[in-house]
């Protein structure tokens, strides 16, 4: 039951958020606050005292269950969401005076379906979480977004549903089949998994999946709703759409789309690898085109998802277990990019960087945790970023030396667009002679905690990578691979040939394919 | 005749006799709340018997009609939703007209026919059903009499009406000269027995002409957004829910009986419908100003849906079928609800003006209209999107890849102009005169069947499973 509460809280703390908000906006807002902490404090005590939570008959015709179940790696991506979401009501504290109730009442509600999102082990279930999420977003982008909100809202909502839609098509595609073979309807992922089927069908199911976590994650060429939902979206909107929206997309990947159809994966990787690479390359080309500050943020979150899609694809336990990193690091620090820019935006209401200059005399505090956080965005060594690029980088290497010397241009771009924040923004001249508050106790405070995430991961990623490496390794139950944590310096003869890369790259992907028992 | 003959047929009984009443009282004295009251007594005795009836027992009324659990169910639904319109209407007739009670009347004797149609296995009963329906909705239609675009709805219902009535008769006519009989099941068995000459799939075609305009399927949906903008709001709902319920009911039992039997000519007309009727209706609700426009784009759209159920396989059709237009009556109701009870006794709200900043001015009707609309969208946690997601199912059961992609293209492209609706509600009003474009109050009565119809839609929505095993129990037996 714990698990169910991690999604109930927040939903029903949305109600009474909305409830509330007409007599007092300080108890919504502190109901808001206080519901994600209480659900991560539940996923916190599930993930250490594991939590297994029998499935319940929802619409038994169609072998429809309320199933949920916590691993290492739902575990981070809930205790992220619900950090996230501490953080975006946080942050939201003075920004947002209008329609007070029905904001926090939508910033639950996204919270409690993404959380439902990583939890689910229904494919029934999941999709309708994936939906879910998609409808208090679109009212955060589209009340309390920016002058073009309404155009960027309904792409958005768009984008994501036609591609969910083509997933739903997939689902009941693999169920069809399922039942043909096994004799027995369910949406049960652990029971469709290993579903035999022929190579075509599993071709067009996963591209049927592939689409929807694809649009989502973004990847090239589906990522133009990306720029204009992040920079139109609300503060807290896009720190919830940058943290953890294309985090569920990542996540559908890596529990869904390749794990449910191992040959197809296999078989699409180079393909799909290098979209990835060019999505890290583009996405950073386009980044530091922008004068749009935001803008500029949001384009750095399609190169970095480069990254992952990158490392899901090479599918080895090194790549994987950055690819996880990469995913938490880049929800927190973009998510913290975003705050910041929200608190600057407070201040000199526009996001144009040419009006912009010489703002750290004004905010030094602003200026400096910007600095820190481009920083982290560039991958700099002791930041969470550095450790999941890194490892991504190691991993891909292993399968495609090519793919991964390019991708590693990736990060020399991050390091133009990062700085070029900074000095654009904090340094030269205060030409329209800005004047204003540096930041206050609770921005301070805020950042202070993303700087701690961010250190705390980068320096000591231990804690994460344990916590969801022996998942990782389940999901490649055929690997002789060696988790990160294991690199020892003496190398045996047979695990050196192993990384040469031809050799790597058909093992890693006999391995996948050997699991889904494709003919 | 005994008793136990009498209780099958008080579906069509009860409304039948409660508009003879009505009209009674009229005579000595009009009283609209005793004639909206009686209206609902009325339609509630005709569902209450339903309730007590067998699903698996077939009772067959001098071979017109047909009583099985599948004819129950489309009974019930039919008067429940004239029901939520006698509901919806009151407050509306109120505000609008003089002489609001005939409008009961007409309304029960459509009921009335419309049931007598959903459970009809026989040409003459279809006919009469749908002739007691249509020459009601006229005069429903029309009923604003000041207003010249409610007349011209009416014209132009009545002029394209009774075309289509002519095809039908017609095409029933080349398949009676074909066969020597009018009985569905008879017809399906001489056809399938010996096969027919041209005459047969001609008369196939013809009715299939009828009812494409009854069920406002393109390329026979040019009358579709007139009659439905002109319309008062009301009539509309009835006109886009028990009208198009009953035609589909019989359709449906149509095609059950005669699908296999006819081959694959038919199966490939139907599909081209299909896909016409959803990009006609998507793509030119896109360029609507009007929100009824736009919901009747929208219902040409949704009947492009429902004959996905129809075409797939024989083992989810009729459920698919009757999840679907379940939903779509709820949602249907619902969103022409609203815009009843917004409307004030200037006009109806039509324009996407009207519904500018709705939601702060009525939060509660706008929060009614937000989801109707999502479950026409077919977003989940509402019964759209189970109805949707049975669609999907049928499809991808059947392998009918083409309707499916089609499905889903189409489902993106009507998003667009939902979320307009609601993008409209939710923005700022604009500074202008004080007087709102919109009705003040709505009466207890519509709230009332909106909060109905909003708790229904999210339950069906939420937890569809025991509806589910009640429509396999009934519907199931289709054949």
């Amino acid at each position: 039951m714990i698990l169910t509460w991690c999604i109930l809280i927040p939903f029903a703390a949305g109600v009474l958020a909305w409830l509330l908000a007409r007599r007092s906006a300080t108890a919504c807002r502190w109901i808001s606050l206080l519901a994600p902490a209480a659900s991560f404090g539940l996923a916190l005590w599930a993930g250490a005292h594991g939590a297994t939570q029998r499935p319940v008959p929802w619409i038994p015709d169609w072998g429809v269950s309320f199933s949920l179940a916590m691993d290492g790696v739902s575990l981070v991506m809930v205790l992220l969401t619900d950090f996230l979401s501490i953080l975006a009501v946080a942050a939201s504290w003075r920004g947002i005076q209008e329609r007070v109730g029905f904001f926090h009442f939508n910033l639950m509600w996204v919270t409690a379906a993404i959380t439902g999102g990583f939890l689910a082990m229904d494919l029934f279930l999941f999709y309708v979480f994936w939906e879910v999420m998609l409808v208090p977003l679109y009212f955060l982008i589209v009340l309390w977004g920016h002058e073009r909100r309404v155009y960027a809202a309904i792409k958005f909502f768009i984008f994501t549903q036609a591609s969910g839609l083509l997933m739903l098509v997939g689902i009941l595609g693999l169920y069809f089949i399922h039942a043909r073979v096994a004799g027995v309807y369910t949406f049960e992922y652990r029971e469709l998994l290993n579903t035999p089927m022929s190579s075509s069908a599993a071709l067009w199911l996963f591209l049927a999946f592939f689409a929807a976590f694809a649009v989502k994650l973004p990847a090239v060429p589906v990522h133009t709703w990306l720029p204009d939902a992040h920079s139109e979206a609300p503060t807290a909107g896009s720190v919830i759409l940058a943290g953890l929206v294309l985090k569920v997309g990542a996540y559908g990947l890596l529990r869904f789309a390749v794990p449910l159809f191992p040959g197809a994966a296999a078989a699409l990787s180079p393909y799909i690898m290098t979209l990835a690479v060019i999505g890290i390359l583009y996405g950073a080309l386009l980044a530091f085109g922008q004068r749009d500050l935001k803008r500029l943020v949001a384009y750095t979150s399609v190169s970095h998802m480069g990254f992952v899609l990158l490392g899901i694809f090479a599918w080895n336990a090194t790549a994987l277990n950055g690819v996880v990193a990469v995913m938490v690091a880049h929800g927190v620090s973009t998510g913290a990019l975003f705050i910041l820019v929200g608190q600057l935006y407070e201040r000199v209401h526009t996001h144009d960087m040419n009006r912009m200059g010489g703002l750290w005399e004004t905010a030094p505090r602003l200026g400096g945790f910007t600095l820190f956080f481009a920083l982290a965005s560039l991958g700099l060594p002791g930041t969470a970023n550095f450790v999941g690029e890194f490892l991504v980088l190691l991993g891909t290497y292993r399968v495609s030396i090519a793919l991964a010397a390019v991708g590693a241009l990736g990060l020399v771009a991050a390091v133009i667009y990062a700085l070029w924040i900074v000095q654009r923004v904090f340094h030269g001249p205060n030409r329209e002679r800005w004047r204003f508050s540096d930041l206050t106790p609770r921005e301070t405070a805020i950042a202070a905690v993303l700087v701690a995430a961010v250190l705390w991961l980068g320096l000591y990623p231990a804690t994460l990578l344990r916590t969801v490496g022996p998942t990782l390794q389940q999901s490649l139950p055929n690997q002789r691979e060696i988790s990160p944590l294991e690199l020892t310096p003496v190398e045996s003869k047979a695990q050196r040939l192993d990384r040469a890369p031809g050799v790597g790259r058909e093992r890693v992907m006999s391995a996948a394919a050997g699991r889904g028992g494709t003919p | 005749m005994s008793p136990s003959d009498i209780i099958p047929l008080l579906p069509i009984i009860a409304p039948a006799v409660t508009a003879v009443a009505i009209l009674l009282i009229i005579g000595s004295g009009r009283n609209h709340a005793l004639a909206a009251t009686l209206s609902l007594v009325g339609l509630a005795a005709g569902f209450v018997p339903l309730c007590g009836m067998s699903a698996t027992a077939s009772t067959r009324v001098a071979s017109l009609l047909t009583l099985d659990g599948y004819a129950l169910f489309f009974a019930g639904l039919i008067l429940a939703a004239s029901f939520v319109v006698v509901l919806l209407s009151h407050g509306y007739l109120q505000r609008r007209e003089r002489q609001p009670e005939e409008f009961y009347v007409l309304l029960l004797i459509a009921t009335a026919g419309a049931v007598v149609l959903a459970t009809s296995s026989h040409f003459v009963s279809f006919f009469l059903g749908l002739e007691a329906l249509t020459v009601s909705l006229y005069t429903l239609i029309a009923y604003e009499r000041q207003g010249r675009n409610s007349i011209e709805a009416g014209v132009k219902y009545l002029i394209l009406a009774a075309v289509s009535a002519a095809f039908l008769l017609f095409g029933m006519a080349l398949i009676y000269a074909e066969f020597g009989t009018m009985e569905f099941s008879r017809i399906a068995e001489a056809w399938s027995a010996h096969g027919g000459s041209l005459l047969a799939p001609a008369g196939m075609a013809m009715i299939i002409v009828g009812v494409g305009f009854k069920l406002a399927l393109a390329p026979f949906h040019m009358w579709t957004p007139d009659v439905y903008q002109g319309a008062p709001a009301p009539a509309t709902a009835f006109l886009a829910t028990v009208s198009k319920a009953a035609v589909f009911a019989v359709l449906l039992r149509y095609f059950a009986a005669l699908g296999a039997a006819e081959g694959g000519s038919l199966r490939i007309v139907l599909t081209l419908t299909a896909i016409l009727s959803m990009f006609t209706g998507n793509l030119l609700a896109l360029m609507q100003a009007s929100v009824k426009r736009i919901l009747a784009y929208s219902s040409i759209a949704h009947s492009g849906y429902l004959l996905i159920a129809l075409l797939a396989a024989r083992a989810y059709a009729p459920l698919a079928a009757s999840y679907y237009l379940l939903a779509y009556v709820v949602t249907t109701l619902g969103a022409w609800g609203v815009v009843a009870a917004l409307s004030n006794k200037d006009g109806d709200a039509d324009s996407l003006e009207d519904y500018r900043g709705l939601a702060w001015r009525r939060p509660w009707l706008s929060g009614v209209l937000t989801a109707m609309l999502f479950s026409l969208a077919g977003i989940p946690l509402t019964a759209g999107f189970v109805g949707k997601f049975y669609l999907l199912t049928a499809g991808v059961a059947g392998r009918m890849w083409l309707l499916v992609i089609m499905l889903v293209v189409n489902s993106a492209i009507g998003l667009y102009y939902y979320v307009r609706i609601i993008v409209a509600m939710y923005s700022q009003p604009r500074p202008g005169p004080a007087e709102p474009p919109t009705a003040a109050k709505s009466s207890p009565a519509a709230s009332m069947a909106l909060a109905g119809l909003l708790f229904v839609l999210i339950w069906f929505g939420v937890y569809p499973g025991p509806l589910i095993g009640l429509l396999q129990s009934l519907a199931g037996n289709l054949h």
